[in-house]
């Protein structure tokens, strides 16, 4: 499955762009997604950490993903 | 309604977050503002630019409130925050709550900037002379 990922901060600089699509075997997971991810853009390594988050909250690191979530890399925040 | 939540990219104001937040049954209201601070670590900072995950970031301060709803005596809360480019001395995040007593005041609108500060996908970049940086991004 294919999976549209909307990048922030500097996860936006990493990927050169504000979304990324990424392939994924059905019933893949966040931690998938990450290293799918790590591979493809090495510098996601070297943040001081990231989350994901799936349709507008938190995921841990099992959640499952399809197509039609809304998935975003969540770089450290720094707001206020 | 008793909260009151945005993301603007507009100036916030200062003087309508105050008047808003106050009520006759406070004793007390307590603001923090926050403000762009003209250098980092000894390097001079030209401007901030925020950006948010604007729908996931109203959520996560609609649970901030939620919180300190259920935490403090609260009557009136109010987080403002501003994206966009802001220039030294410009307000970037003004928080505003309203109890009936100081106490419950200051540590909610303690809780509700520190917790921000952690959770809520909101992200600035310092621009200084000679080049840029995402804040807290890397060790």
């Amino acid at each position: 499955m294919k999976v549209n990922v909307l990048a922030f901060g500097i996860a936006k600089d990493i990927f050169g762009g504000s979304s990324v699509e990424v392939e994924l075997p059905e019933q893949g997971t966040t931690q998938n997604l990450k290293q799918s991810l790590e591979e493809r853009y090495p510098r996601l390594k070297h943040l001081v950490s990231y989350m994901v988050a799936v349709n507008n909250e938190y995921a841990s690191d099992e959640s499952l993903l399809t197509e039609r979530d809304e998935v975003a890399i969540i770089p450290p925040v720094s707001g206020g | 309604m008793n909260n009151q939540i945005k993301i603007s990219d507009q100036p916030l104001n200062i003087q309508s977050c105050i008047d808003w937040v106050m009520t006759p049954q406070s004793g007390g209201i307590n603001i923090f503002i926050g403000t762009v601070r003209n250098a980092t670590k000894g390097k001079i900072v030209m401007r901030l630019e925020f950006e948010a995950y604007e729908a996931m970031a109203l959520k996560e301060m609609h649970k901030i409130a939620e919180k300190a709803f259920s935490k403090w005596p609260v009557q009136k809360l109010l987080i403002h925050h501003r994206i966009g480019v802001l220039k030294v001395g410009e307000v970037p995040v003004i928080i505003g709550v309203s109890c009936a007593h100081r106490d419950a005041a200051f540590e909610a609108c303690r809780y509700i900037i520190d917790t921000l500060k952690e959770t809520v996908p909101i992200w600035k970049k310092e621009i200084f002379e000679d080049g840029e940086v995402w804040v807290a991004a890397h060790p």
